[in-house]
């Protein structure tokens, strides 16, 4: 019997330790081809530590000034498209959560609808572009504004504030705004973080908005740009093949490099607030 | 709701009900103003994002031109949807979305509730953490980046996976191009990279369950898996139908990014969907009516999937989304 339960342990924990294994690899890969030189790629001998140690990817990466400014538009998309995302979505769940508010169950009706039909891909650009939104920031921004999931999410959160500081906030004489603003918001500081790196990331990873909404080489974010460089096969710029003997390999190492510096960011902060995920996901779970 | 349904609907004289009727919506105005002052972003969102596209639906009856708009468009009647049903690719799309979808659901629904199910035994608190940690983590990566590494790790001059099958003596399979693969890749890196985020909601479903239940059955002498059997899986049953109900309706709802980030034309037999197709058509050939058309005719089919798949679950199970 002792045996048997053992057994089942070692067996679990081999199978769990292949998922972390499977899940990390192809990153730890790519970084140890982009860190090697040439030659080693090229035998195709390189797994999991880099052979021959050098920088010159990265260089070559990091000298790139459309990386640069790609960067900076994903940048300035996730910035102003979250504080925009929050407040639109932030008011409206407050005002959703108050079961007092008139028009309350219509207004969620109409808010719930859109969960299951949508106009489509093209009404919608149609919309944007008649606002004359395409090919600026706003066009990045505005259409995908408000996710209704995170809306769901945010009023959840709200209703689960005792009534009674609301009832407080009222004797003191604040109005409805002001019980938003100086009651609620400084109480759901951790369900504003765990909304906004929500937001943050989808804005961050974004590529159909820009792809429909944007035209401008010089607007594209980050995410346009890795898939012009790695998938569309052009490569960033000529000194590439300066570099090593046969293109394609060496292309491949320059392509994993761009990958690492543009998803590093994520990689790096991502152990730190991953329970800020997770917290907002399992309310999602268990109320939703 | 309920207030604004309250206004009066008996008469006490002509006189006294004007000032009455106008009174009470007085009151609920002012009651309402600061909370509706709040809801107004939210509401204009919605109206033009969302609402404002499903008029613009109309177009889907229309010859809509660019240049003329919406309104001076000649209408055409249900032209665009009878080309659509008599276009020799509609059988094929409609295939492909739905045959990637349902390999979505037949491997990707069962996978998560597995690794929940083998987290769930495991006794090392920090252990699991770690692989929790670990297994959430490509949730974040963007499509871009996953649909790059799918098709650089298959590439057949030195890709992972072509090294790796040339070391056992299978010469070089240009994966991406051969249409039999795309399915099995797509739902591979599906898998890979939502499993872990995906077990969330079991994991939430399992701390609901007593522990004394455990312990119980240990003492009758019941084995782990026994103990599974038993009561870890009645116990996310009811995640698992509503997970269930869900990924049914949202069967023919494919990721638009991914597909067209991994596709090629060598590959459109298998691999061109639905939305991927509207893109193509509407957005590129700017032959806008059509693809509306399309889209809205999936939508529709869409619309009763998620029904069906409600109405059957309310049926047997009790269990169901509304």
């Amino acid at each position: 019997m002792k045996f048997r339960i053992n057994l089942f342990s070692i067996i679990n924990g081999i199978a769990l330790l292949m998922v972390v294994a499977a899940t990390l690899y192809p990153f730890v890969h790519m970084l140890a081809v982009s860190l090697s030189s040439d030659s080693y790629v090229i035998q195709n001998t390189v797994s999991i530590w880099p052979k021959g140690f050098n920088l010159d990817m990265y260089k070559v990466v990091l000298e790139d000034s459309k990386i640069w400014a790609a960067y900076k538009n994903t940048i300035i998309y996730t910035f102003t498209g979250t504080l925009i995302s929050l407040l639109i979505t932030s008011t409206g769940a407050y005002a959703l959560s108050r079961s007092d508010m008139a028009l309350r169950k219509s207004l969620t009706m109409l808010i719930v609808v859109t969960m299951f039909f949508s106009g489509g891909m093209i009404p919608t650009f149609l919309v944007v572009r008649s606002l004359n939104l395409v090919d600026t920031v706003w066009g990045m921004v505005l259409p995908g504004a408000v996710s209704t999931w995170n809306l769901i999410l945010m009023r959840t959160f709200f209703a689960g504030i005792p009534k009674e500081l609301e009832e407080s906030g009222r004797m003191d004489g604040l109005n409805d705004i002001g019980i938003f603003a100086r009651i609620i918001v400084p109480l759901s500081k951790a369900s504003f973080a765990t909304i906004a790196l929500f937001y943050a990331v989808s804005m961050w990873n974004n590529f159909l908005g820009p792809l429909l909404y944007l035209r401008s080489s010089e607007l594209f974010p980050l995410q346009v740009l890795l898939r012009n460089m790695v998938l569309a096969g052009t490569s960033s710029s000529g000194d590439v093949t300066g570099i090593g003997g046969d293109n394609q390999i060496v292309e491949e190492s320059l392509k994993y490099a761009t990958i690492m510096v543009s998803t590093l960011p994520i990689l790096a902060v991502y152990p730190f607030i991953q329970k800020y995920f997770v917290q907002g996901a399992m309310i999602g779970a268990v109320k939703g | 709701m309920g207030q604004a349904n309250a206004l009066p609907e008996t008469t006490a004289g002509r006189n006294r009900e004007r000032p009455q009727l106008r009174e009470r919506v007085m009151k609920i105005w002012r009651r309402n103003k600061l909370l509706w002052l709040l809801f107004l972003p939210c509401l204009l969102y919605y109206l033009i994002f969302k609402y404002l596209p499903m008029f613009g639906l109309v177009i889907t009856f229309k010859d809509y031109n660019l240049f003329k708009g919406i309104w001076a468009s000649s209408w055409v009647g249900f032209k665009y949807y009878r080309m659509f049903l008599e276009n020799p690719d509609f059988l094929l799309l409609m295939k492909n979305t739905f045959l990637l979808g349902l390999y979505r659901l037949v491997f990707g629904f069962p996978a998560p509730i597995l690794l929940a199910i083998l987290l769930n035994e495991v006794r090392k608190a920090s252990f699991k953490r770690l692989v929790q940690t670990v297994s959430y983590l490509p949730h974040f990566i963007s499509n871009v980046i996953v649909a790059s590494m799918v098709i650089m790790f298959l590439s057949p001059t030195g890709g992972l996976i072509n090294n790796l099958l040339g070391g056992l003596g299978i010469g070089p399979v240009n994966f991406m191009n051969e249409p039999g693969f795309f399915r099995i890749i797509y739902v591979l890196s599906e898998i890979w990279q939502h499993i872990g985020w995906e077990t969330i909601i079991y994991l939430a479903a399992l701390t609901a369950i007593d522990p004394q239940l455990y312990e119980a059955a240990e003492m009758d002498g019941a084995g782990r898996l026994r103990r599974i059997w038993h009561i870890t899986l009645p116990g996310i049953s009811p995640a698992i139908v509503i997970t269930l109900i869900l990924n049914i309706g949202q069967v023919l709802e494919i990721g638009f990014e991914k597909v067209f980030l991994m596709q090629n034309p060598a590959i459109y037999e298998t691999a061109d969907i639905i939305s991927t197709y509207v893109y193509r058509v509407g957005m590129q050939q700017g032959n806008f009516s059509y693809g509306a058309s399309i889209d809205l005719f999936m939508g529709v089919i869409s619309l009763v999937f998620i029904y069906s798949a409600n109405w059957i679950s309310r049926r047997i199970s009790e269990t169901s989304l509304w």
